[in-house]
């Protein structure tokens, strides 16, 4: 029923995954969906309402098994290993997550940032660490001397960049990013859309997001989602110039969604 | 110029609002009125020697009630190792852990636990603890008082535990947290203020609890000699002086309501404090 187009340049990939099916109860909501998300690349995932995105790019760190009565069917290898098989904990560590809202935790900015750390039974330097974390997090010109603060008394785009950090301080290999930039301004958008891109060359990001011009801002490919199916998936320059399905451009010509 | 119905309107609203207003105000008035009372007839009666000094003899005046405000801490610290930690881990397992059928039903019983009867309770703690030794005893009032305690504190920790954003529990899961480490480390550190709270709260509340006490730790007019012996408290005490036909005890039972509901009240006023100020974090 569904067209799939692969990326055409030939890359690593990172993680590939096969026949996925996920269910909440009776409901199907991801159907069938293959898709290959190439190493130290953003891949974007659009798509209306609904369709299902957020809940494929979270059974990617199995966020989902979190929710009673949900199940998953079908293969995703993180490379070439099957996440199904692995420890969740490790698996976490491995597959860090940014979420739509700003989620820091009540507690000082250092504590946030050494939190995936110190659960991990990190015995090294935390300082280093959470330094570093910040830096790539490009949080810490604005935090340097405010460590011990409370999260909560940054503004919305620092504290998304401290979640940003507290998700890198554990070095994850992947980074999804589930509409990390929905609740804040264009100013903060763009600092998280560069963020993004300086961290390409240590991690492998996926995005879901609803805004098409910062999926082709700062992803390097594009899949389009509809209804749980995977309509389109290609380099984010191609399926914005030239899709293929005629639903696709539908979408992001703004015909619906 | 305006109509009957506009007029009718008017002024069963003005109506209304007075009887509303009056009903509030009888509201605030009621506890400054206690207070007035108590200060008035036992602040005379309050001084270092009721702070510091045993209860003289039948006959004899002055004397304090110190052994019976010690007693009160201490079975308020029995109660509080018995009851608060089973309240709090319950009130985690209702908040994070139970499925529906179960929580429906340890809900209902905790709601039900609170509407016993304390005298009842007391009953229970008597054939559970006193009988069995058969003589009265500290442990038996701590028991009585700590199962008072329980569904306050279980609703209490339930409710600040909901208040917790979903979304912090993900972000430690996502962090590869496990469930339990997760409300170790996260959920329960964020609501620590208002489960604080309400423990102190269930604390003052059966702090003045008097019927429970009168067959379980009994009372004493001299120091208690032990967790195993009869040992007093002020509820008991003020009962006991409120009905004896002395002068000077009568003003002493005032007294020691005063200190009573100024430790309810200063236990209220800390429970306060600290939740305004967890909230500020």
């Amino acid at each position: 029923m569904e067209k799939t187009t692969s990326p055409t340049i030939e890359h690593k990939q990172r993680l590939t995954i096969s026949n996925l099916n996920f269910y909440y109860g009776p409901k199907q909501a991801v159907f069938n969906l293959s898709l290959k998300i190439p190493t130290n690349r953003v891949t974007a995932l659009i798509g209306p309402s609904g369709c299902g995105k957020s809940t494929f790019l979270r059974t990617l760190n199995r966020m989902n098994e979190t929710i009673r009565n949900t199940r998953v069917e079908g293969e995703v290898l993180l490379d070439g290993q099957d996440i199904h098989s692995l420890d969740v904990v490790g698996l976490r560590r491995r597959v860090g997550m940014v979420f739509q809202r700003p989620n820091p935790f009540p507690k000082s900015i250092y504590d946030n940032v050494a939190y995936g750390l110190r659960i991990n039974g990190y015995k090294g330097r935390l300082d280093d660490l959470v330094e570093h974390s910040l830096r790539r997090a490009a949080l810490w010109d604005e935090v340097k001397d405010y460590l011990k603060k409370s999260a909560f008394a940054l503004s919305g785009g620092q504290q998304q960049r401290l979640c940003i950090a507290r998700a890198l301080a554990v070095d994850p290999e992947v980074l999804l990013l589930d509409e990390p930039c929905s609740a804040l301004d264009p100013v903060t958008t763009a600092k998280i859309e560069e963020l993004m891109f300086q961290l390409k060359d240590s991690c492998t990001m996926a995005i879901v997001t609803h805004n098409m011009q910062q999926a082709a801002r700062a992803s390097d490919f594009t899949a389009f989602m509809l209804d749980g199916h995977l309509i389109e998936h290609s380099e984010t320059s191609k399926l914005f110039t030239t899709p293929t399905d005629p639903r696709t451009e539908a979408y992001i010509t703004g015909r619906f969604g | 110029m305006s109509s009957p119905r506009i007029l009718w309107r008017k002024s069963l609203n003005y109506v209304m609002l007075t009887l509303t207003g009056v009903a509030a105000f009888a509201v605030v008035s009621v506890l400054f009125l206690i207070l007035g009372y108590l200060i008035w007839n036992g602040g005379t009666s309050l001084s270092l020697n009721f702070f510091t000094q045993l209860p003289k003899p039948v006959g004899e005046t002055g004397g304090g009630m110190a052994n019976a405000i010690v007693g009160s801490l201490k079975l308020l610290f029995l109660a509080a190792i018995m009851g608060l930690p089973v309240g709090l881990l319950a009130g985690v397992y209702l908040a994070e852990f139970g499925g529906k059928t179960f929580s429906f039903v340890v809900r209902y019983t905790t709601d039900l636990l609170n509407g016993v009867p304390s005298i009842v309770i007391g009953i229970f703690a008597y054939s559970l603890v006193v009988l069995p030794v058969k003589h009265f005893s500290a442990l038996a009032g701590g028991v009585a008082l700590g199962i008072m305690v329980i569904p306050i504190t279980v609703r209490s920790t339930e409710e600040f535990l909901r208040a917790v954003p979903g979304n912090m529990r993900e972000a430690a899961m996502a962090l590869g947290a496990s469930k339990w480490k997760t409300i170790a480390t996260v959920v329960l550190p964020a609501a620590s203020g208002g489960i604080l709270t309400g423990m102190l709260l269930a604390l003052a509340r059966v702090a003045g609890e008097t019927a429970p006490l009168l067959f379980t730790a009994f009372g004493n007019r001299f120091w208690s000699q032990g967790w195993g012996q009869p040992i007093a408290s002020l509820p008991v005490m003020i009962y006991t002086y409120a009905v004896a036909p002395y002068d000077d005890w009568h003003r002493q039972a005032w007294a020691a309501g005063l200190v009573l509901l100024g430790l309810v009240l200063v236990s209220n006023l800390g429970a306060r404090f600290i939740l305004a100020r967890t909230k500020a974090v």
